[in-house]
């Protein structure tokens, strides 16, 4: 064993540069000891109680190299560390030019003020992230499924009291300055604002309007609660109010399943006020379907009503019983079925895969098909299964091909496919392209949804009555 | 592009599916994405509960505005026992209150060299049965009474404090005078030096500095600040710009009115270069600075800034705007750093002292990015240097306009931690510290860098929500 130390004079380096080349030279084998540092009052005391002697013409400005090494080849070998580590010390950086992505809302809000925020973290999350926006003044779109109750409320109140607006949550669609939020359809811009506590039905009548000739301004989804006597409509106000201020809005259109009926005589005193004429198209047992609205606003506007595409055609029956339904869309599902009911009764199946009850922990049906394609299998080789009633909703945010997957399904079935396809000619999809594929495995393909569930309710009937 | 109908859609700020992200972007939409990960486990209730409190959004504006809005000038050097009342046997200490049994090893040093400096002993090692018994001494935080301490902390009643002051509110904070590094009392050391040395600063360096500071304008604490942190400290483990800009400030009244302070010229000298040679000096004023401006935000209803982190080297502990004087403890880390000598992380005792509330206002670790002289305490480069302070810009309310990184642009430094966005990103605020070692008496072993425990966030997150709840 020995020692070595040495005094450097005028090799100034920084402390703590200083202490990283101790440490890379106590870690070089045989090397007992190591402190490279300058000689101040401190790290003589330190170099002396490691057992260090120091020379005492040692100054403030003298670099000290002490070692303790095993032997004379370790001197070499620590030397030549230190030499290292010393020129390490001044090393250029590297990149750093990287900076990582904000964590939350609120600090990503900080390099684009004034932005919309669109929130679709899982539901039980959405509402810290959504409250972010509005604390920096923001309008938010929440996507999520599976946000509380108590959650919209709160968020709705919030942003009530600060003039802001809440679209969503339990309906992902809105289209703003021709900008697809969600699932949305590409529309020609026009004379028509929509606000829709429901989003399916929101885009059947983007897809309605669209092919009958007729722009959109604006559509914005306000959440399938929103007309509830709970929520209270905080939305719809805010969204009526936006769309009336807006010059090139001629007409509103507010669209909602069956609202709460003090809610629903709030905002139509609301709406009575506006500048803008308002049209209700509020679904339920009894009213006008969405397809019927659409013709309603059409001739409001001064339009002709067309006549509503399909593409392909179903034989008939020849199995089963019964009409069972298969929907991605809550409102396309509830529409259908109210059509169902009112001539077949209520024996007949139908099922929501955009509930949230299918949801909580996975992706939207639109966006993953799994679950109902399994579950059309299944209902298909049933035989007391008449007549299958499918959607198939394009536009932003839907999968980029559902007929890729959804074509082979059905293509041999011996159950007649009726399939209410929503989109525009614009989608990314392609809405031509998605209906000859679905034709050509045997679907008959309509663009009102309407349209395909009394053709579907019709088949039934034929059946039914073949069997009687 | 300007919009009538809602709030600017020529960027969109998207946080979940990238898919949806994606079709913005389609759109040729200018998206910002937010890298969102889940909270901290078992806080998702709490976040929303606090999330929704209609008093949190403009609690935590108050609070940011009530920091930033206080200046802190330097107007009083004196003993404890006249600036804070502290009687005979009372001594005060870093961070959540403890007892000694408790007590680490530094903290129990730093008392025992406490007890000697007083004459309650003539041994510091007889200090030792004295706090046992417990019956003629006290321990107390710091921060019940207006004061930060380093390290240990501790005060006595003859130790000389620095006293701050807010111009526009008059109220008032305190610490202690450094004693350089080492073998020192704040590091746990208590041997016959450390002693000698504290007694020196008690009968020249403290009356000489009164003297000083009474006799010239009040020292701009504030300013001082603001210009260090453009010169390369961070004001926590570097402060030698500041510690020289306070000498600048100081020198020529400590040279005229010495005579007021009974005082030779050679103890001048003395003091001058004690002051000068001793880096950390400025830390003492930096430290009760920054309180001076976190406690202008306590007790602010709903608030969920943190208005104090400070360690007694057992517990680290949080205080928060809306929850009044609580603390909310864990056990305190062991940083990671660089060791002195032949120290090494056995010797190191776990976090100590009331700097972190450098770190609390907007200093310390979250300017690392202005001090690239001591970047290498994080084991790396400038680049890291400059995505800690990044990062720490993501549990803050706001920025810090005075205190700016020229490195960034000259951007404010990340001002006032929000425990929500603490327990929403699991990111820990940042802390530069030294290390003390572990058996009482040994003294500095190192610096490094540190962070909180994690639970003491989501401890007070739940508190926060309590309350919320409470308000319904």
């Amino acid at each position: 064993m020995r020692t070595h130390v040495e005094l450097r004079p005028g090799a100034y380096a920084d402390s703590v540069a200083l202490l990283q080349v101790s440490r890379s030279v106590q870690q070089v084998e045989g090397v007992l000891a190591a402190q490279v540092a300058m000689a101040t009052a401190l790290n003589l005391e330190v170099l002396a109680g490691m057992g260090f002697d120091v020379p005492a013409e040692a100054t403030t400005n003298d670099l000290v190299v002490a070692l303790r090494v095993a032997d004379d080849a370790a001197v070499e070998r620590a030397l030549a560390a230190v030499a290292e580590a010393l020129a390490a010390t001044s090393r250029r950086p590297t990149g750093g030019g990287e900076v990582a992505p904000h964590r939350t809302t609120a600090t990503a809000l900080r390099d684009a003020p004034g932005g919309l925020v669109l929130v679709s973290v899982a539901g039980q999350h959405a509402l810290v992230e959504a409250m972010d926006a509005l604390d920096a003044g923001s309008d938010v779109m929440v996507f999520s499924d599976n946000v509380p109750l108590e959650h919209e409320i709160a968020l709705k109140r919030t942003a009530a009291e600060r003039g802001l607006l809440v679209l969503g949550p339990d309906c992902g669609t809105a289209v703003v300055d021709g900008v697809g939020l969600g699932f949305a359809n590409v529309v020609r811009p026009g004379p028509v604002g929509l606000v829709a506590a429901s989003g399916t039905g929101c885009q059947q009548l983007l897809a309605l309007l669209d092919h009958a000739g007729v722009g959109v301004s604006s559509a914005l989804g306000v959440g399938g609660r929103d007309l509830s006597t709970e929520v209270g409509g905080r939305s719809t106000t805010e969204a009526l109010r936006r769309l009336d201020l807006d010059p090139s809005v001629e007409l509103v259109v507010l669209v909602s399943k069956p609202p709460a009926p003090e809610v629903a005589a709030t905002v139509q005193e609301y709406a009575d006020r506006l500048g803008t004429p308002v049209e209700l198209a509020l679904l339920g047992a009894g009213r006008p379907d969405l397809t019927a609205a659409a013709e309603a606003v059409l001739r409001r506007l001064g339009h002709a009503v067309p006549t509503w595409p399909v593409t392909g055609s179903t034989g008939p029956a020849t199995r089963g019983r019964r009409l069972h339904g298969l929907f991605v869309g809550g409102t396309l599902c509830q529409e259908a079925r109210l059509i169902a009911e009112e001539r077949l009764g209520t024996d007949h199946p139908f099922t929501d895969f955009g509930d949230d009850a299918y949801t909580a922990g996975r992706a939207h049906p639109m966006i993953d098909p799994t679950l109902r394609l399994e579950h059309l299998a299944r209902v298909a080789a049933d035989p007391d299964t008449a007549v299958l009633l499918l959607d198939v909703v394009l536009g932003h945010g839907a999968e980029p091909d559902p007929a890729a997957l959804l074509a082979p399904a059905i293509t041999g079935l011996d159950v007649p496919v009726v399939v209410s396809l929503v989109g525009t000619a614009a989608d990314p999809q392609d809405l031509a392209r998605q209906a000859d594929a679905l034709a050509g495995a045997g679907a008959e393909v309509h663009l009102s949804n309407a349209g395909a569930a009394r053709r579907a309710v019709a088949l039934v009937e034929q059946r039914l009555e073949a069997l009687s | 592009m300007t919009s009538t109908v809602v709030t600017s859609t020529s960027t969109v700020v998207s946080v979940g599916t990238d898919l949806l992200a994606d079709a913005l972007a389609g759109q040729a939409v200018e998206v910002q994405r937010v890298d969102w990960r889940p909270p901290m486990p078992g806080t998702e209730s709490d976040l929303a509960t606090v999330a929704a409190d209609p008093l949190r959004h403009d609690a935590n504006r108050r609070a940011l505005d009530a920091m930033l809005g206080v200046t802190a000038r330097l107007v009083d050097v004196a003993p404890a026992a006249e600036v804070l009342g502290l009687q005979r046997g009372e001594f005060l200490h870093a961070g959540p209150p403890i007892t000694w049994d408790r007590a680490s090893g530094p903290l129990r040093g730093g008392l025992m060299a406490g007890a000697a400096l007083e004459g309650l002993v003539d041994d510091p090692e007889d200090a030792v049965a004295l706090f046992e018994s417990g019956s003629s001494v006290s321990l107390e935080p710091c921060h019940h009474r207006a004061t930060v301490g380093p390290m240990a902390g501790v005060v006595t009643p003859g130790m000389w404090m620095f006293v701050l002051e807010d111009p526009a509110s008059g109220r008032r904070t305190h610490c202690s005078l450094n004693e350089g590094l080492g073998k020192v009392l704040r590091y746990g050391a208590y041997s016959p030096e450390v002693l000698t040395r504290l007694r020196w600063m008690g009968d020249v360096l403290g009356p000489l500095l009164q003297a000083a500071v009474r006799a010239s304008e009040p020292v701009d604490v504030t300013g001082i600040l603001t210009q260090m942190l453009q010169m390369g400290d961070e004001a926590h483990n570097r402060n030698r710009a500041g510690t020289l800009m306070l000498l600048r400030d100081l020198a020529p009244a400590m040279v005229l009115s010495s005579h007021e302070a009974g005082a030779a010229t050679a103890d001048v000298a003395e003091a001058i270069r004690f002051v000068g040679a001793n880096d950390h000096f400025f830390l003492n004023l930096a430290m009760p600075a920054c309180k001076l401006a976190l406690d202008a935000a306590r007790g602010i209803e709903g608030s969920t800034m943190v208005v104090a982190m400070a360690r007694n080297g057992t517990d680290f502990g949080i205080q928060v705007a809306g929850t009044g004087d609580e603390w909310f403890t864990g056990p305190a880390q062991v940083a990671d750093g660089l060791y002195l000598g032949d120290y090494g992380p056995d010797d190191a005792n776990p976090d100590i002292g009331d700097s972190a509330i450098t770190e609390t206002a907007g200093i310390g670790g979250f300017a690392m990015a202005t001090a690239p002289a001591i970047v290498r305490l994080v084991g790396g480069s400038v680049p890291d240097a400059l995505a800690t302070t990044r990062r720490m810009h993501e549990i803050t309310l706001g920025e810090n306009p005075r205190w700016s990184v020229p490195v960034l642009d000259f951007q404010g430094t990340p001002t006032g931690i929000d425990v929500t966005r603490v327990c929403r990103t699991g990111i820990l605020p940042q802390i530069n510290t030294g290390m003390a070692g572990k058996v009482a008496g040994t003294g500095q072993v190192g610096a490094g860098l540190v962070t909180p425990p994690a639970e003491i966030f989501p401890k007070a997150l739940a508190r926060l929500a309590e309350l919320a709840r409470g308000r319904g």
